[in-house]
């Protein structure tokens, strides 16, 4: 069919306004085509470099790794988290779960099969080459199709089926627009693809739980979800929304201990898979458990955007208190930051509320909680994006602050051209032409210039970064002054959005009734 | 139509920085030897005179290139100094380039596809000031075959044929005398496109010179002569000064290097020298005694003298004749009705000819037919059809160009991308106007369904190109090992020659029946 021969204005502005992937667009061919634009993403930032790479002798996270694909393959499962001859645990021993054990060991055998070499023991010690490199990024990118892509798809095609944000034409226009945010995360695939870690794994996990809990598979979602922190134990940060979205949930049904019990069941029961290579002993599962809660490193380590490290410039927390203390102090505090988000959805579950409470109790948990890490910022920027349709400001916001608060990471890593590319794709995403289906929030002028001034420092003390040597009596000046300003932003952010979850609550009351019905 | 006046550039430029953020992803891959080619020219003309540039031989990367490209690179070499010294330094260092380098290189090509956005954004407007669906401009600026043979392998095309769209802009909006001169340019930086020359000739002389009365007539006849050559003589006169056309000329048209490319093209040459492998073979069977040339079918990719055994030896004369004859139908079209809606088509068709039946061509030279046709491409059905498949094809007979296991993922999901692009927006698009249309006129064999771009015969010649892909890189190993390493690459070349055959065919049947 030829096109009209006098065309009429209006199929012309329709056609030449909208991205080609509006509708009437085929959906699954859309899908398809917004997962390969991430995969193509991914695949091209794997072309860089990895941390650790050529750094003798510590090396950086691909060694890590590559050495737990080495312990696993050759090693009883009883030798994994001890301290043997074979196994010297202060060379890179395995500090996270064992299903995260599990995997190395697939991946080892995946590249036994391959470039044996590369996993053999003791001597692979350092192993790199491009052959290896290429396996290994292979290794992740297929982790991130296999559990992350299908996740993420999961989470769209339910939170429209669900109505999560309200239903009208214009929100489900903006279906790709959420699948495209969600998918191509910049840190995430900074971290996955360009520093090299297997987040994908834990985070598309509890994708795929929240999605379980959204769809009404809520025994689906804490198997899921068990898997997660059983991959990570970072996962725990999200546990206090789960645990009361799920409570506030069983507690409004007709039989509350069944429901919670049968939960509880399906929890204990996936733990037990997971663990039974550790459950012959007593000693064994406290060896693991031993490996993965290392107080002894400290309360924060290098510049890490949260209170205890932000605040250490006034008060020397690592030289004021001991560990026990410490511990005490960041536990009752992470508590305190993620209570009235856990009020909140024990008294008023909602789908909705479900996903501020994840980004309100994972980010208290970065916030607050012992030990946390610079990448740990993913876990609170996964709800964010989630919440990108609701809160498009907030995540554009969190997003770049996110991001920026790895960057002194990124730098160490090699990884500048990459983070660019990335931190433009996902501006581009953001201002996607024809997005106008984003609600944006009136912002108050005032609080505007505020939040403007952030980012204009953000910029300027990017480009000193890299252009100026730090004065010689403080190495660190630029990464801490990094730091408090994703602090002040991120502090910020907390406070809203946990007002914005209280907001819901008079709104959605009526929603979480009609839905249990 | 005023009300369709609202510029598309934000949306085109939208598109054109994604494609940086890809372009600057693509800084560490891999890169051939036309990097070093380009490398030792910067520093060439950077370094020496204009009158040394082409009789320089300190590397076998000579300048074989018309002058204006030789000051193209002397433009992109004026900054390279702050970057880092030895960019322009002669003779070019052995050792790999440092990253500044390295990157600075990757980032000129980069800048010079601004031109291509220029023109795209002035093509957003087409011949009836109508504008251009977005996903025309955006199928020019992703376009696969450019990003792998610019970014990757490394070349600078994006400049070039933002020249060539520029030209075809000017021609379209009936400024026949700046899309002339533009072309003219065009020719002065790169002679390939030469064989556009003959549909550009006969356009201009009757659109531009005739029909307006003998005296206005030769009065724009000499403006327009006057104009290309200013721009001939501002690239050639200095040259014809220092007495150097001969060693010019000989190096911009290298006879010498036989009938087909390392890695043969996809044109009509692959036909012709299987049939002669098939004949010899065959006669030997029936116990002719045939003497096998040097160049034989595993190792003779590469040729000098005439590999043919059987059938006649073809000479640069041949295809010069067998180009002409093919395009002929275009130029009686362009002479006897000339239009400026017509004019990518034909000037497509006429690179198109050049491809198929050219003297030494390069796969590359797909790009120089592929991108304009995509600025059409939306006008119907039909052209959507066809564009889908060129796109693909052509995009797919670049694959041997890279060839590292690093850069696979990458052409593979670029080419894959950019196919679903095609299919969602192609989709989308005739799926609503065909609504448009139904409103109009209720006619129930209007309606378009979904995916009916992709007839049955062009679904299972896409099939045979993934099974294609799957014995070159993982079934021929097994059957055949080490052996036969250039059988792949064949049938490649072979398979994608089939659809290029087609393409081919159908462009001329197009233009011979609606233009």
């Amino acid at each position: 069919m030829a096109k009209p021969k006098k065309p009429a204005p209006a199929p012309d502005l329709a056609t030449a306004a909208h991205l080609p992937w509006h509708p009437p667009a085929p959906p699954v061919a859309t899908a398809l085509l917004i997962s390969l634009a991430a995969l193509l993403v991914r695949v091209l930032v794997s072309v860089g470099p990895y941390s650790g790479q050529g750094v003798a002798p510590k090396f950086g996270d691909y060694e890590a790794q590559r050495h737990w694909m080495e312990l696993t393959l050759h090693l009883p499962s009883s030798d994994w988290y001890r301290n043997t001859s074979e196994n010297d645990l202060a060379y890179w021993g395995l500090d996270y779960p064992p299903l995260s054990a599990y995997q190395s060991r697939l991946h080892a055998l995946f590249l036994n099969a391959s470039l044996p070499d590369a996993v053999a023991l003791r001597s692979s010690r350092g192993f790199e080459s491009l052959e290896s490199k290429l396996l290994m990024r292979w290794t992740v990118l297929s982790s991130d199709l296999v559990v992350f892509f299908p996740a993420a798809l999961w989470f769209v095609w339910a939170y429209f089926k669900c109505g999560v944000g309200g239903i009208g034409e214009e929100r489900r226009a903006g279906w790709t627009w959420l699948l495209a945010i969600v998918l191509i995360n910049p840190c995430l695939v900074l971290i996955d693809h360009g520093h090299f870690q297997y987040n994908c794994i834990s985070l598309g996990l509890t994708l795929g739980a929240i999605t379980g809990v959204l769809s009404g598979n809520e025994l689906v979602a804490a198997a899921l979800f068990s898997l997660s922190i059983n991959h990570k134990q970072m996962s725990l940060y999200f546990a206090p929304a789960f645990f009361s979205h799920l409570l506030g949930k069983c507690i409004k049904r007709k039989y509350p201990i069944v429901e919670v019990m049968k939960l509880g069941f399906v929890v204990l029961g996936t733990f037990a898979l997971v663990w039974w290579p550790f459950l012959h002993s007593y000693e064994a599962a406290m060896q693991v458990i031993s490996r993965l809660a290392p107080f002894e490193r400290g309360i924060y380590e290098d510049y890490v955007a949260n209170f205890w490290c932000s605040t250490s410039v006034l008060i020397k927390w690592k030289r004021l208190f001991a560990i026990k203390p410490l511990k005490l102090m960041s536990l009752s505090a992470t508590i305190l930051a993620f209570l009235p988000s856990f009020v909140q959805q024990v008294r008023s579950p909602s789908s909705l509320g479900f996903l501020y409470s994840l980004l309100n109790s994972s980010i208290s948990f970065y916030l607050f909680s012992y030990q946390v890490h610079e990448k740990s910022i993913l876990l609170p920027l996964l709800p964010a994006s989630l919440l990108g349709l609701q809160e498009p400001q907030l995540y554009g916001w969190f997003m770049y602050f996110g991001l920026f608060s790895m960057f002194p990471l990124i730098c160490r890593d090699h990884l500048l051209l990459q983070y660019i590319a990335t931190l433009g794709f996902f501006v581009l995403i953001y201002y996607s032409p024809g997005g106008s289906y984003k609600n944006a929030a009136k912002i108050p002028s005032g609080a505007k210039a505020v939040l403007s001034m952030a980012l204009v420092c953000s910029f300027a003390l990017q480009i000193v970064y890299l252009r100026i040597e730090p004065p010689k009596r403080y190495p660190f000046l630029l990464d801490a002054l990094i730091m408090f300003i994703c602090f002040s932003q991120l502090v910020v952010l907390t406070l809203y959005t946990n007002y914005k979850q209280w907001m819901l609550d008079s709104h959605s009351r009526s929603i979480g009734r009609k839905k249990d019905l | 139509m005023a009300a369709a006046a609202t510029s598309p550039a934000p949306a085109a430029a939208w598109a054109f920085a994604a494609a940086i953020c890809v372009k600057l992803l693509l800084v560490p891959t891999y890169r051939s030897t036309d990097f070093d080619v380009h490398r030792y020219w910067l520093a060439l003309t950077h370094a020496l005179p204009a009158r040394r540039w082409y009789t320089d031989e300190s590397s076998q990367w000579t300048l074989d290139y018309p002058p204006f490209f030789a000051y193209f690179s002397r433009l992109l070499a004026l900054p390279a100094p702050f970057v880092d010294a030895s960019l322009v330094s002669l003779p070019v260092p052995d050792a790999p380039p440092s990253f500044a380098y390295l990157l600075y290189l990757r980032l000129t090509v980069a800048f010079s596809d601004l031109l291509l956005l220029a023109s795209v954004l002035l093509l957003a407007t087409d011949a009836h000031r109508r504008r251009r669906p977005f996903l025309a401009l955006v199928l020019v600026l992703w376009s696969p075959s450019l990003l792998s043979v610019d970014h990757v392998h490394f070349q600078y095309n994006g400049f070039l044929i933002g020249l060539l769209l520029l030209s075809l802009h000017f021609i379209e909006q009936g400024r026949d005398l700046a899309g002339g001169v533009v072309f003219a340019t065009l020719l002065c930086s790169k002679h390939l496109f030469l064989v556009a020359a003959p549909v550009y000739f006969m356009y201009l002389f009757r659109h531009y010179c005739c029909g307006r009365g003998v005296v206005r007539g030769l009065g724009r006849l000499v403006l327009m002569g006057a104009g290309v050559a200013a721009v001939f003589s501002a690239a050639f006169a200095p040259f014809v000064y220092y007495g150097q056309m001969q060693q010019l000329f000989n190096r911009l048209f290298p006879f010498g290097r036989g009938l087909c490319h390392a890695y043969w093209a996809p044109n009509f040459w692959v036909f012709y020298i299987t049939l002669d492998k098939i004949l010899a073979f065959l006669l030997r069977r029936l116990g002719f005694n045939i003497q096998m040339p040097e160049a034989s079918f595993t190792g003779g990719l590469v040729g000098n003298s005439s590999p043919f055994v059987v059938l006649p030896k073809v000479t640069p004369i041949t295809t010069f004749l067998l180009v002409m004859l093919a395009m002929s139908p275009c130029l009686v079209k362009a002479l006897s009705k000339p239009q400026p809606r017509h004019i990518i088509r034909w000037v497509s068709y006429a690179t198109t000819c050049g491809f198929m039946f050219g003297w030494h061509v390069h796969e590359k030279a797909s790009l120089h037919f592929t991108i304009p046709l995509a600025l059409i491409a939306m006008d119907s059905l039909e052209d959507a059809k066809h564009y889908f498949l060129l796109s693909v094809v052509s995009c797919y007979s670049l694959f041997p160009l890279l060839f590292e296991n690093q850069e696979y993922p990458i052409k593979v999901l670029l080419l894959m991308t950019y196919a679903t692009l095609m299919w969602v927006g192609f989709s989308s698009h005739f799926t609503a106007n065909s609504a448009q249309e139904r409103k109009k006129v209720n006619e129930s064999s209007s309606v378009v369904k979904k995916n009916s771009f992709i007839g049955w015969i062009s679904f299972s010649y896409f099939l045979g190109l993934v099974a294609i892909e799957l014995w070159s890189q993982v079934f021929h190993h097994y059957v055949f090992g080490d052996r036969l390493p250039f059988l792949p690459l064949m049938m490649v070349s072979l398979y994608c020659g089939v659809g290029m055959m087609y393409s081919w065919m159908w462009q001329l049947a197009w233009i011979v029946k609606h233009t």
